[in-house]
């Protein structure tokens, strides 16, 4: 397959940099699809052109398939990178470019659409041989009182077309389970299109790890260590890190070899995510599920293997085999990453737009700053509210804890409320110092 | 004055015949046509107007990303010349997504003024398709 010539990237924000850069490191040429919301932002100020693909709300912009599929082909486009979020794992997008002759950045459709149903995917998992928690489909409210009898409270139930933390209900009680269950598919269906729900028993206090993984367009899989993002608020994550802090004996070596052995179960390529909920006392882990996107958190990665995640998905997309052998991706050091929010955390974390009068981030060794913001950069109340990603990179986590403290502090933005106090307090908390946050641990401190 | 359908007919007309320049002048029409290169160009003379009438203009935006087209099919007339009167329900143009035709209406009354878009092209949300001078 010949070089990619110009990409379409068909996002906003931090990302949409990210895709730039990567292309500007390769020599590939982009295009940047922008709403009307962003078509004076960094990303498309950086792109050889930025092409307007509509207006600012989203479901008229960057998630109509159709739209971006015929901008990318009038600007003379060969390949689509759908960063994360919106599209990116959209099977009708993946299919769609690939019917006009465009590479989708990402794995193959087929991929796409299993790991998209998450009960096909926990199926597939089982079937590879990964660890899975109790559970099944729940077609019925029968079948869930049989099964909530079998495998005791707290359990959740989960969307099948979810993902990324949505569609999950916590049920911690049996007089909770009839009325969650009918509102829970409700909710399937309005959200995703698809009623369907399984249950699963609910891990407490669990953390969540995830391992990356790059899969070659030969099918060769390797993967390039875990991240922990345990620090969560309503299944969003806030702080991320690699590696994973003090794990039982072994239980990294396991996670890693298991998701490695998933993607080549289901024919991956190029690069994903499998994410697993941990027991931390014991070590036990269970699949969650297959994301095939670039993750936000992508940076963590990058920082402690040295490689440049994104360029490495363009080049896969363009034919190429994975660059490196499993024996030398080297891990060094310790990387966190802030995902700082244009959020009032006072105000419950309510949305924050509005525009910056001043946003500067400190130049420190060992931190990076992924961010499209600076001072007259609007934050538009139609997207996400995800501002900028510090990441610091040291010798051991209390350096890099250390270091991301003091960039929080030396970060300058008026314009917005952002999040930046919620931040700092965690990394200066004890109990994350001591690597001992779960993932419900956020939630009782907020509450608390 | 002329309608739509007056142009179209016109224009027909000349296609059809063998003639490679017309040029009509009456009162309250100029039509100059040129076959091939040059655009064809019809100007109506300003209406004797009311005197307070403002010289209001109004730009046609595209409402979607897409490929402009001015006729329906490749060959037939385009749906609005410059000079053509057009009401906010006149069909202006098609703007094509993926094998989707969209009519575009010109939202306003007026006449057009001047196309602003390259026949065939692709258009961005937003961009001038027609510029319409007011009723």
């Amino acid at each position: 397959m010949a070089p990619l010539s110009r990409v379409f990237i068909a996002n906003r924000g931090e990302i949409a940099v990210r895709v730039v850069r990567a292309c500007r490191t390769l020599g590939i040429e982009c295009v940047v699809g922008a709403s009307e919301a962003d078509l004076d932002g960094l990303a498309a100020q950086l792109a050889d052109r930025a092409i307007c693909i509509g207006p600012p709300p989203a479901a008229e912009s960057y998630l109509r398939a159709d739209t971006i599929v015929a901008a990318a082909l009038g600007t003379g486009c060969d390949a689509l990178h759908p960063g994360y979020g919106f599209l990116s794992e959209s099977p009708l997008l993946a299919a769609s470019a690939a019917e006009h002759g465009l590479v989708f950045v990402g794995p193959p459709v087929e991929a796409i659409e299993l790991a998209g149903d998450k009960l096909r995917a926990r199926e597939a998992a089982a079937a590879a041989g990964l660890p899975v928690l109790a559970g099944g489909e729940l077609e019925t409210l029968a079948q869930a009182r049989a099964f909530a009898a079998r495998t005791g409270y707290p359990l959740v139930l989960k969307a099948a077309g979810g993902g990324g933390g949505r569609g999950i209900k916590q049920i911690t009680a049996a007089e909770e389970l009839d009325g969650a269950f009918a509102l829970a598919a409700a909710e399937a269906q309005a959200a995703f299109g698809d009623a369907r729900l399984y249950g699963e028993r609910f891990i407490s206090p669990a953390r969540h790890v995830e391992v990356q993984v790059a899969a070659g367009a030969d099918g060769a899989a390797i993967h390039l260590g875990e991240r922990d993002c345990s620090v969560q608020r309503r299944y969003q994550k806030l702080i991320e890190e690699s590696p994973a802090p003090a794990l039982p004996e072994g239980t990294t070596e396991a996670l890693r070899a298991a998701a490695v052995a998933m993607a080549h179960a289901i024919g991956y390529r190029n690069l994903g995510t499998v994410e697993f909920v941990v027991d931390p006392a014991s070590g036990e882990f269970f699949f969650l599920e297959v994301n095939c996107r670039i993750q936000v958190e992508h940076p963590v990665t990058e920082a402690v293997t040295g490689l440049d995640l994104v360029a490495m998905q363009l080049r896969i997309a363009a034919g190429e085999p994975l660059p490196l052998a499993q024996e030398d991706v080297v891990l060094e050091g310790h990387a966190i990453e802030a995902r700082l929010t244009a959020e009032d955390a006072a105000a419950g974390f309510r949305p924050s737009p509005g525009r910056l009068s001043r946003f500067e981030a400190p130049a420190f060794d060992g931190l990076r700053v992924d961010t499209h913001c600076s001072a007259g950069t609007t934050i538009p109340p139609y997207y996400d509210s995800l501002m900028a990603k510090l990441i610091a990179h040291a010798r051991d986590r209390e350096t890099a804890t250390a270091l991301l403290i003091d960039a929080l502090d030396a970060l300058i933005v008026e314009g917005v409320e952002t999040n930046r106090a919620v931040l700092r307090d965690i990394l200066a908390h004890e109990d994350f110092a001591n690597a001992a946050v779960s993932t419900g641990w956020l939630e009782e401190l907020v509450a608390a | 004055m002329l309608s739509d359908d007056d142009v179209r007919e016109i224009l027909r007309l000349i296609d059809d015949s063998q003639l490679d320049e017309l040029r009509i002048e009456t009162a309250g029409l100029s039509l100059h046509v040129v076959r091939g290169g040059a655009p064809a160009a019809i100007e109506s003379q300003p209406p004797p107007a009311p005197a307070a009438t403002p010289a209001g203009a109004h730009t046609i935006g595209a409402p979607m990303l897409g490929t402009f087209y001015r006729a329906e099919a490749p060959g037939a007339p385009p749906f609005v010349e410059v000079g053509a009167r057009v009401e906010p329900d006149t069909i202006v143009c098609l703007i094509e997504v993926m094998k989707m035709m969209n009519a575009v209406p010109a939202g306003v009354a007026g006449t057009i003024a001047e196309v602003c878009a390259e026949n065939a092209e692709l258009v961005e949300y937003g961009q001038p398709l027609f510029r319409v001078a007011a009723a």
